[in-house]
């Protein structure tokens, strides 16, 4: 029996994985300690979880371990990297050059360092989500200190090209930091084959708890180092103040190793179910994917259907079948999702997007569920849609006057 | 954000959804809204004119939950009503009858355009001068 309603939210967040909970509950109760207590087993205990996970997480990207600090997650990330390399670096310059697309963590830092008197670039992308390399080479001046480009984006899940990326940014001596939330433990991320300086990834976006992170900062060739943004203890080699979250960290370790050893065969599973219901949802009229299909992650579509609009969509199974939308109709500003705009979508087709996100325990049953559901409701709002019977009729819907509100 | 049961009824079974015969005297035709913005409403009356009554209304609507129930409860509201009449429906009274969230009292005003814009078409329609009404700020 199908089992409602079905989740299909894991670029949200995903559930936890029970093995991961396995792993954390005895830090909770029996084994308390704070990791710093040098002088009392409780506190030992602590350490060497910590120590472990954190050989785990090092692991999935390659990393040594002494280059992962632990934070609550990647928007901590994403604020300790960009504010830490712009403090650190002051002498050095205070250009910074991201992309548009980027998760609001990375866009609302950098909008904070501008008010800091820095300066920041956006680069924007081309239809398929992709940046230009040239671009982003062509806007490198001798000021700049950081380059911020996530590996892949959390709406779309197009992946950039990371080590072209990091070969420009080593060629001009800049660090190169990205947001890859969404990659880790997706697929392969490796700091060193990639050329990463500075890389950000949280727990709960594989099966991981939620308020745990980390942030890889690289010792070597070169060194590099963040001005702290929280005062206190010097944890985490001076870059993190605060008690370490033990029972998060363990769980982090485990969901770090889960994903290494299951990846491969993992994300051949799930890209199959998301190819099964990409096409099935292509074959209704007027629908597109949004994004590079090639350069991006196993587990991710977002498509847009014309002539409906996403949230009137959703409401058709929303009960049932839990997804998300570059629709904004409930947001104040009414502006739909800036990262399909920035693909240059116009706004009639981001407000018709879904995305789906499949995960670890997503099942084939609920994939064919889904393809019922929405295939049924997209007819249904479409029979009741004025923009499709005038699409119908071969009225060109730009050449109507419409009175913007 | 969840709906109330009175959206979820008529989004699950909107009233009055349909098209009537634009070229006919008697239809009046209101579309406002834009793509751009995430919901266009066509609300369109047909009235008796010996009587001034409105005997069919129709919708179609493209938005989300709330839009569509707020242009479907219009229709219901609108049929056997008299076209002065049907110019007193208040977008607050579909708010209240909708228990609409403040984030989608624009749906309820959207519908309230639609009904006057309607009516407007049908009276430039019988040759009647157009009414004007207030401008509001969405």
């Amino acid at each position: 029996m199908l089992k409602l309603p079905i989740y299909l939210d894991n670029n949200a967040t995903t559930p936890m994985d029970p093995r991961v909970l396995e792993a954390m509950i005895p830090y909770f109760t029996e084994h308390f300690g704070n990791a710093a207590s040098r002088n009392h087993p409780f506190g030992w205990e602590a350490e060497e979880a910590v120590d472990y996970a954190r050989e785990q997480v090092a692991k999935l990207i390659g990393s040594d371990p002494k280059e992962i600090i632990f934070t609550s997650g990647a928007t901590e990330g994403d604020n300790l990297a960009i504010k830490g390399v712009y403090e650190m670096y002051a002498s050095k310059g205070n250009h910074i050059i991201t992309v548009v697309t980027e998760h609001k963590a990375v866009l609302d830092t950098c909008k904070h360092i501008e008010k800091l008197g820095g300066e920041v670039t956006y680069l924007p992308v081309a239809a398929d989500g992709l940046i230009d390399l040239k671009q982003l080479e062509a806007a490198i001046k001798p000021t700049t200190i950081l380059i911020s480009v996530m590996y892949a984006n959390n709406e779309v899940g197009v992946i950039q090209p990371v080590r072209e990326i990091s070969t420009i940014a080593r060629k001009h001596g800049v660090l190169f930091f990205t947001d890859a939330t969404q990659a880790a433990g997706k697929i392969p991320v490796d700091v060193n084959k990639d050329g990463i300086d500075l890389l950000t990834f949280s727990a709960h976006k594989m099966y991981g708890p939620k308020g745990v992170g980390a942030l890889y900062v690289r010792r070597k060739n070169p060194r590099v180092k963040v001005t702290a943004q929280m005062d206190g203890g010097g944890h985490e080699r001076g870059m993190r103040s605060g008690t370490l979250n033990v029972p998060g960290i363990v769980g982090f370790g485990q969901a770090c190793e889960l994903c290494r050893l299951e990846m491969e065969e993992e994300s051949k599973r799930i890209s199959k179910l998301r190819d099964k219901l990409e096409n099935a949802l292509l074959q209704i009229e007027e629908s597109y994917v949004n994004g590079n299909r090639e350069h991006r992650l196993p587990h991710v579509t977002n498509i847009s259907f014309k002539y409906v609009e996403g949230e009137g969509l959703m409401m058709g199974f929303n009960k049932n079948i839990a997804l998300s939308s570059g629709s904004a109709c409930t947001s104040a500003s009414l502006e739909p999702s800036y990262v399909l705009k920035a693909l240059g979508l116009g706004d009639d087709l981001a407000h018709s997007s879904l995305r789906f996100g499949l995960g670890r325990f997503t099942t084939e049953e609920q994939i064919d569920y889904t393809i019922e559901q929405v295939k049924n409701t997209v007819l249904k709002l479409r029979e009741m849609s004025p923009l499709w019977e005038m699409y119908k009729e071969g009225i060109d819907l730009n050449s109507i006057e419409w009175a913007a509100h | 954000m969840s709906y109330s049961d009175k959206v979820i009824d008529h989004y699950s079974n909107p009233k009055n959804v349909g098209t009537l015969d634009k070229s006919k005297k008697n239809v009046g035709t209101g579309l406002v809204g834009a793509p751009e913005c995430g919901d266009v409403m066509r609300l369109q009356i047909e009235v008796d004119e010996a009587t001034g009554v409105i005997s069919d209304a129709k919708f179609k609507t493209f938005g989300c939950g709330s839009a569509i129930a707020s242009s479907s409860l219009a229709t219901e509201w609108l049929k056997g009503k008299s076209v002065e009449e049907a110019l007193t429906i208040d977008n607050m009274t579909i708010v209240e009858e909708l228990s609409l969230p403040p984030v989608k009292i624009h749906c309820s005003v959207l519908a309230e355009d639609a009904i006057k814009a309607a009516i407007n078409d049908y009276r430039k329609k019988q040759g009647l001068e157009e009414l004007v009404f207030e401008e509001r700020i969405h």
